[in-house]
């Protein structure tokens, strides 16, 4: 708040005109500086309608520091020549005036004076004129006294070159009675106090306006991963359809449940080094269900069950090799074996789980990843049935383009069928990964922005957007 | 999935029409390939080396086009034209037969037992009036490459010889021997080299090195001769100069060599059913080798109501019969009830059960035409408890003021031993066996080094830096079928200018508190002093539960502090989640 007695003063001289008055103009008037009443315009205007203030710009011509001292003592052309008696001075001499240089040349140039370089005892310099006019002094007179209005443009822009004068923009307020206009103004407190709740003055008080433009404080919180908040998500969206969640939690595979049960062939590319990360402690597994792994043998090297076989020479030293599983439908095949061993009850599966894969890493590929995964095992399910459930579940993610985002399919017979499944019951399951969709919705290109320890903390701290994945049914 | 690459304009040439990008685009999804990319060789070539090595490059439009892996009969244009005219009804699949030759005896190979070694297998066929051009040789020479690279898993399982039969003549012998005893001129040299001069020539060789490997260990090497003794072929190495074949070569013998003698049948019918187009008489290769079957066609007999209700649709039988035919499966109704007579060709190798019919049915229906259904599964939902659990502890962790983080689940031998003040065999760690760098060497035991990473890189952060982690660690465990199992744990760590034990104290009462156990010696938990080499001395305890130990507490060793390259204190929690469901 500005001094109380200026506040007051300006608004009485307010009070006296009715179509307003300059702030220039009330600060000479109350002999004060300008940003002292500008200072008390906006208090006022910060405590409501008192005052309305219209900001004004004009230009004006002001005199410089050195146009002042010529105006006070004139120009160094007319001062180097009063210096210079009728004997004339010593070149010398009158440079160690203040003024010498630049007057000297300025009075030669104005043929004032001249140099008598030969002199003896130096260059001397004499008057050639009687007396001077001192054009220069009297025109910055009469700008001073802001009669500015008598001088050409010309003559202006010539002092200005001189650095004599120069045009400066004054900003001034217009101010005008508001529409609560009053001559005194009570002091506006700032925030309601405890005390002013108790002793009920809070009800005499008026309070300083909040400004509603700025920030609020970050609150001091702690925050979800985005990737595992849309695992969440997802997970919601299984459990919504009826999905029951297996239990993937075991990285480490056998080649057999990984590959042989699905009836990949011991020679894809898939288990290749260059694909698979294998173990070397544990690098075998052991206990596989014996008459089971003899169907699954048949089915490779022989066929069977409507099949022709892969014909090669299926190889139980190839499927006892340990891995880290290259995906979750390792843990679908124990499921739907498991499921197999007792009286078959149709089922929805689904899992959210890391896989892992040793391939060249890129931008969107790294050597671990989430798979989503969800199966379906029921009796006569269809082609159509599939890309029902697909519609479904992707519609739920509010994702259109979901061909591009993920497999799926019918589980092989040759697969099923060696576990000891019906024949008539089909399984259907889809999967994708879960840090594709993810970095679509976020905006994130490089997929080590999203996973790993080199992620900036500060993106986990601000992609939190839900939108998304909640407002959809 | 394979890419193949055409010329566009060879393609339209082909299939008698041209197209707009779109359009092909959408032929290629209703016959179940993939227009992956529009490019031209300048283009490539700039994207890869920089539009200056691009400068003399073609700019002819090429398709890429991704193909379903077992789909070997689409990996060249001859291929893709035929299916896709068929598939438009513009053409009938053809018949594919073996002939004899007009005049004498067809072309034999012998295979002795001394290839039981190193490369048992061997099949072979002729090409007889064969007419190459440039585009046709280029072709034949690529698809050749792209057998190569997928089925026959880079040459190890099989590998594809083809030779100027007029420059040689048979009967031909497949053999093995010692490498200092095989001796010849092989492909673009210019004198003669044994078996172990090329093994080391090769060693430089930016393509053939990538084949040594095959035989380089064996005690002998697989060559073919012919009865003048001229060596055709080294498989899986390299052919001979003398029998390579030119764009005037009329007559082509093609052998191939193999650990996998179904694949090498494969890859046979697929070389000769793929050029035989070319031939004077098309379609008609030569057989070679009267021991195995090649070009064999079978016969499978399938229900309509079994492609109906497998793939969700109502056609009639007859309709059915014509969907499979125009995916080059010539079918018929046999007018017994439903049933209908598939012929799968040699081109199909894999077609190997009715699912495969039935999705090819699919395909050609379109399967965008099939009506969506939902199952009507009923099903009752259930969460994993320990996912459950998880679930419900992150959340309540975050509004204790912690940031979770998500680290990987692999890292090097130092991250979980060395760093941590520890050694490698205490920590009853997986190993990797092939890890391509230091940072797959082991899945991790703890979830700590994880946390610290995240931490160093990120210490521009204001302090302090409370982060958590729920996930998996894998430990071994020989009551597992696999010798390992994962052990769910929670990690938490408190970052700043001093320890804050009691930070990291108040998180674990916290959620003891969250888990309904009491602060009580016995039933409830309490901590009590332990030594452990990642915490400085006396400011380290271990967390019981019941009794059991579950975890451990303190403010980290100023040692590993350094070794992780942080700066500052720091008090870090870790403790097992499963004794809690």
């Amino acid at each position: 708040m500005a001094d109380t007695g200026v506040v007051e003063a300006l608004l009485r001289r307010v009070e006296k005109v009715d179509d307003g008055v300059d702030s220039l103009e009330v600060a000479t008037s109350l002999e004060l500086d300008h940003q002292v009443i500008v200072g008390a315009v906006k208090s006022l205007q910060a405590v409501g309608d008192v005052i309305s203030a219209e900001l004004r710009s004009s230009k004006h011509w002001e005199l410089t520091d050195e146009g002042r001292e010529i105006a006070e003592h004139g120009s160094h052309e007319a001062r180097v020549f009063g210096s210079i008696p009728v004997e004339g001075l010593p070149q010398s001499e009158l440079m160690k005036l203040s003024f010498g240089k630049i007057g000297f040349s300025k009075a030669m140039s104005n043929k004032w004076i001249r140099l008598d370089k030969a002199h003896e005892g130096g260059p001397r310099i004499f008057r050639t004129v009687e007396s001077i006019e001192d054009q220069v002094r009297e025109k910055l007179l009469l700008l001073q006294k802001g009669n500015a209005s008598q001088l050409e443009e010309k003559e202006k822009n010539e002092l200005k070159k001189r650095k004599l004068l120069s045009e400066v923009t004054v900003k001034t307020y217009w101010i005008m009675k508001g529409n609560s206009f009053s001559t005194t103004v009570t002091k506006q407190e700032t925030e309601l106090t405890a005390e002013m709740i108790t002793n009920g003055s809070w009800k005499e008080k008026k309070f300083k306006p909040y400004n509603f433009e700025a920030m609020g404080v970050a609150p001091d919180c702690g925050h979800l991963h985005p990737l595992m908040k849309v695992r969440t998500q997802f997970r919601q969206i299984f459990l919504e359809m009826g999905f029951t969640e297996m239990p993937t939690n075991n990285f480490i595979e056998s080649s057999f449940w990984n590959f042989d049960s699905l009836f990949q062939p011991q020679q894809h590319p898939a288990r290749d080094q260059h694909d698979t990360f294998f173990l070397s402690d544990p690098a075998l597994a052991h206990d596989f269900p014996q008459d089971y792994l003899e169907r699954v043998k048949k089915v490779h090297s022989e066929g069977g069950f409507g099949s022709q076989g892969y014909k090669y020479d299926w190889k139980i030293e190839e499927a006892k090799k340990n891995i880290l599983r290259t995906h979750t439908t390792a843990v679908s095949a124990r499921m739907l074996y498991k499921l197999a061993q007792q009286k078959f009850t149709p089922v929805k599966y689904f899992s959210i789980d890391r896989v892992f894969r040793n391939e060249t890493l890129d931008a969107t590929h790294l050597a671990e990843f989430h798979q989503i995964e969800g199966v379906v095992a029921d009796y006569g399910l269809t082609l159509g049935d599939l890309m029902g459930v697909l519609h479904q579940f992707f519609t739920k993610l509010g994702l259109k383009k979901w061909v591009e985002v993920g497999n799926s399919g019918i589980f092989r017979p040759e697969m099923l069928l060696p576990m000891g499944l019906p024949e008539d019951v089909s399984v259907i399951a889809w999967g994708l990964s879960l840090e594709r969709p993810t970095m679509i919705k976020y905006g994130i290109n490089n997929i080590r922005e999203l996973v790993g320890h080199k992620v900036n903390l500060q993106m986990v701290y601000d992609k939190c957007g839900w939108t998304d994945f909640t407002f959809r049914m | 999935m394979p890419t193949v690459g055409v010329k566009r304009d060879l393609l339209f040439k082909a299939l008698g029409r041209t197209y707009t990008d779109e359009e092909f685009d959408e032929l290629c999804f209703e016959f179940g390939l993939e227009l992956d990319e529009i490019t031209s060789e300048k283009e490539i070539i700039s994207r890869e080396q920089g539009d200056s090595k691009a400068s003399g490059a073609s700019d002819i439009i090429l398709y890429k086009i991704d193909v379903p892996a077992n789909r070997y009969d689409l990996l060249c244009l001859e291929g893709l034209v035929r299916g896709l005219q068929v598939f438009k009804n513009k053409l009938e699949a053809p018949r594919y037969r073996r002939v004899s030759p007009v005049n004498g005896e067809p072309q034999k190979l012998i295979i002795t037992k001394e290839t039981a070694a190193v490369r048992p297998f061997a099949v072979a066929a002729v090409l007889r009036n064969i007419t190459f051009t440039q585009e046709r040789y280029d072709s034949f020479i690529e698809l050749q490459e792209k057998l190569h690279q997928n089925i026959c898993r880079k040459r190890s399982l099989v590998a594809i010889g083809t030779h100027d039969l007029d420059t040689i003549s048979g009967p031909f012998t497949y053999t093995a021997k010692a490498p200092g005893d095989i001796c010849f001129r092989p492909l673009n040299q210019t004198k003669e080299y044994t078996a172990t001069q090329l093994m080391s020539l090769y060693k430089t060789d930016s393509h053939l090195r990538h084949y040594l490997h095959i035989i380089e260990d064996k005690p002998v090497y697989p060559v073919i001769y012919d009865s003048n003794g001229i060596v055709l072929s080294m498989p899986p190495i390299i052919n001979g100069d003398h029998s390579k074949i030119t764009l005037k070569t009329k007559n082509v013998f093609i052998e191939c060599t193999a650990t996998d003698v179904t694949k090498a049948k494969i890859v046979l019918d697929m070389m000769v059913t793929m050029f035989s187009e070319y031939c004077s008489q098309p379609f008609t290769p030569f057989k070679v080798l009267l021991v195995f079957q090649e070009l064999a066609y079978r016969t499978e007999r399938l229900s309509s109501e079994f492609i109906n209700c497998k793939v969700g649709i109502n056609e009639s039988t007859e309709k059915i019969a014509q969907l499979l035919t125009r995916m080059c499966l010539r079918s018929r109704a046999t007018g017994v009830g439903d049933e209908i007579e598939v012929e799968i060709p040699p081109t199909r190798s894999d077609v190997i059960h009715a699912c495969d019919i039935m999705e090819d049915a699919a395909v050609a229906y379109g399967f965008n035409n099939i009506t969506r259904t939902t199952p009507r599964t009923y099903t009752v939902a259930h969460q994993f408890p320990l996912n459950k659990l998880t679930e419900l502890l992150r959340q309540d962790l975050a509004a204790a003021g912690f940031t979770e983080a998500l680290n990987f689940a692999l890292c090097s031998q130092e991250d979980i031993a060395d760093k941590l003040g520890k050694k490698i065999s205490e920590t009853k760690a997986a190993h990797i066996s092939n890890p391509k760098t230091a940072e797959f060497q082991v899945a991790r035991t703890t979830l700590l080094p994880g946390l610290l990473k995240t931490i160093a890189a990120n210490r521009k952060m204001p302090l302090p830096l409370k982060l958590f982690e729920i996930s998996d660690v894998v430990l071994q465990d020989e009551t597992k079928d696999v010798g390992a199992r994962n052990s769910r744990r929670f990690c938490a760590v408190y970052y700043n200018k001093s320890p804050g034990f009691e930070v990291i104290h108040g998180l674990l009462d916290r959620t003891m508190q969250l888990l309904d156990v009491k602060s009580a010696r016995g039933e409830g938990y309490h901590i009590q002093a332990a030594d452990d080499p990642t915490f400085f001395p006396g400011r380290c305890a271990e967390i019981f539960v019941q009794g059991k130990s579950v975890g451990r507490l303190g403010v980290l060793h100023p040692d590993v502090i350094n070794r992780f390259e942080l700066t500052m204190p720091c008090s870090a929690l870790e403790m097992d989640v499963e004794p809690f469901l």
